[in-house]
């Protein structure tokens, strides 16, 4: 649905996004994740046609954003960072005057304002005018606006900033509902909100992309291995080294120490069963074992390893 | 056409939800009442002087025309007022759009640039048209007290909403290239002023260069039309400014989406 084959877009000397190629599968929610100034808004507003890219290609449903930019146009709908709202105009007065410019057909006009009003939980101030709205309901007239001509193409850019966490989650259960029969695009910088949403993610740094894969297996590969976490109350060295020296254990290092008690990460090998043995040798040093936890590598530590890596120079 | 409407209505509307719809009418009518006022009192005023001599002389007084002392001038009065509220109405047009990020959602519609030049023109242009409508009981009054030429009063008309489309055409094409209203509004003022009054070059640069540039006189080209005499020349004059000025705006929105 969404083909992107060695996007640039420069600002003079500056590379916003440099060489970024990916698709989006029809029905399928891609999530864009990177840091401010990744690229992700630039990538988007080339993919609108709002801007045109240096280099590459970008297609989507079929049509050349440069070349059918108007057949492209009529195919999405976009929530761009900043909700494109008129503060003086009511609920109701905007999303009549976008279905205008979506070309709605005048007859379908007021079903579908009602219809998203609905989707968007706008019940109730479809006559208030939007600069008395909260941020919360200005971010959902802007979702209404973009689904309002029910485009096969959805486009948000960072759709839960701003809202409370209620309606964060309201909106990703919103998205989630139109995948399937959308294809969707959505920027965050928010990790979990890929998680839960998205079917496949693109992480970007620098305007490249430095990783794509579905969240699991994103989080997954790097994590690589099982690690867990141990209270140990009373270890000293030759403990440790004991630990350390039970079979499928990798590596071993002390992240804290308080009254005694000693917070030690344990990294196994991969797919090693090294709960119940270190358990097990704790109990016959006689220490004090307080806690044993697995910890997994979040979305969030992958993100931070990859991007960071990427500012070392070293890349992941 | 549906498009350039829905465009052209929410803007027209939006002049009137913000104080510049009232205030460029509100003064847009002080202006003219006094303008109108000031040349009828002096007319009445001469009017009666002649009466008075003519009765001492005991002879017919002098005719006096109200075309040639009231509405001639007023017209005149008009035209300059436009140059001074023209950029006024259009340096928010697409400057405000620009500021606020709706051009976002104006640009990923599909909708022509050539629709959007057109509605924000004929928003600004709707505004003028209801500023035009408030000088008619000025002419009501003349036509109520005196028997004033029809003829000059509609070219008079015609004239001023032809140097106004023109006007406001190329205040649209500045607003498009700035997201500043008042960098909008000042260069707009500065260029429909020099095209005012770009004819004194005629005394300055004799030949053919001075043709040229009194030729481009947005004013020469009103002052028959003031007089009643329609000219094709001179709606050519301006219906060509209109068109290139809506045209290079149109260009510029769509610049924005060239292969840099």
């Amino acid at each position: 649905m969404i083909e992107v084959t060695h996007l640039t877009k420069a600002y003079g000397p500056t590379t916003a996004i440099g060489d970024l190629s990916f698709t989006a599968q029809r029905g399928e929610v891609l999530g864009f994740l990177g840091p401010n100034g990744a690229g992700k808004t630039t990538t988007m507003r080339i993919l609108t046609g709002f801007l045109p890219p240096t280099s590459g290609t970008a297609r989507v449903a079929g049509f050349d954003v440069v070349e059918d930019s108007l057949a492209v146009r009529r195919r999405i709908g976009y929530l761009p960072e900043n909700v494109p709202l008129y503060p003086e105009m009511t609920v109701e007065g905007y999303l009549s005057y976008v279905a205008a410019l979506k070309r709605l057909p005048r007859a379908r006009r007021r079903q579908r304002s009602e219809e998203v009003v609905k989707q968007c939980g706008l019940e109730g101030v479809e006559r208030t005018i939007v600069k008395k709205l909260s941020k919360g309901f200005r971010q959902r007239v802007g979702l209404a606006q973009a689904l309002l001509h029910d485009p096969e193409v959805l486009i948000f850019d960072e759709p839960t900033v701003g809202l409370d966490p209620r309606q964060i989650i309201e909106v990703r259960q919103l998205i989630r509902s139109l995948a399937g029969t959308h294809t969707i695009v959505l920027s965050t910088h928010i990790l979990p909100e890929v998680e839960q949403v998205c079917d496949r993610v693109v992480i970007l740094s620098r305007g490249r992309v430095i990783a794509e894969d579905t969240p699991e297996s994103l989080s997954q590969r790097l994590r690589g291995a099982t690690s867990i976490r141990l209270r140990l109350r009373g270890a000293n060295e030759a403990d440790l080294e004991a630990l350390r020296s039970v079979p499928g254990v990798r590596g071993l290092r002390v992240s804290g120490q308080r009254d005694g008690v000693v917070l030690v990460e344990v990294e196994g090998e991969p797919s090693a069963e090294i709960a119940e043995p270190l358990a097990r040798a704790a109990v016959e040093r006689g220490l004090g074992l307080r806690e044993l936890a697995p910890y997994g590598m979040s979305l969030e530590d992958v993100f931070l390893q990859l991007t960071t890596g990427e500012e070392d120079g070293r890349g992941a | 056409m549906s498009t350039t409407w829905a465009i052209a209505w929410r803007e027209f509307r939006s002049y009137f939800v913000s104080p510049i719809g009232y205030v460029v009418l509100a003064l847009f009518l002080l202006l003219t009442g006094y303008f109108y006022y000031s040349s009828l009192i002096e007319f009445v005023n001469r009017s009666l002087l002649f009466d008075q001599q003519a009765g001492m002389m005991s002879g017919d007084a002098p005719k006096m025309n109200i075309n040639e002392w009231v509405i001639r001038p007023f017209f005149f009065n008009l035209s300059v007022i436009t140059l001074f509220l023209v950029p006024m109405i259009t340096m928010r047009l697409l400057c405000e759009e620009k500021k606020t990020g709706t051009i976002e959602l104006l640009m990923t519609s599909p909708v022509t640039e050539l629709q959007v030049t057109l509605g924000k023109f004929l928003a600004g242009f709707g505004l003028y048209g209801v500023m035009l409508l408030g000088t008619l009981p000025a002419m009501v009054i003349s036509f109520v007290y005196s028997r004033p030429d029809l003829g000059p009063i509609l070219t008079g008309y015609l004239g001023l909403i032809l140097i106004a489309a023109a006007c406001l055409a190329l205040g649209t094409l500045v607003s498009s290239l700035t997201e500043n209203q008042i960098v909008a509004g000042f260069a707009s003022f500065a260029l429909l002023l020099l095209l005012w009054l770009v004819h004194w070059a005629e005394d300055l640069t004799p030949g053919p260069t001075g043709s040229v540039l009194s030729y481009l006189s947005v004013v020469r080209h009103f002052e028959d039309m003031s007089k009643g005499v329609l000219d094709t020349r001179d709606v050519i004059f301006y219906l060509s400014l209109i068109v290139c000025g809506l045209f290079a705006t149109m260009r510029a929105l769509e610049s924005g989406r060239w292969r840099s």
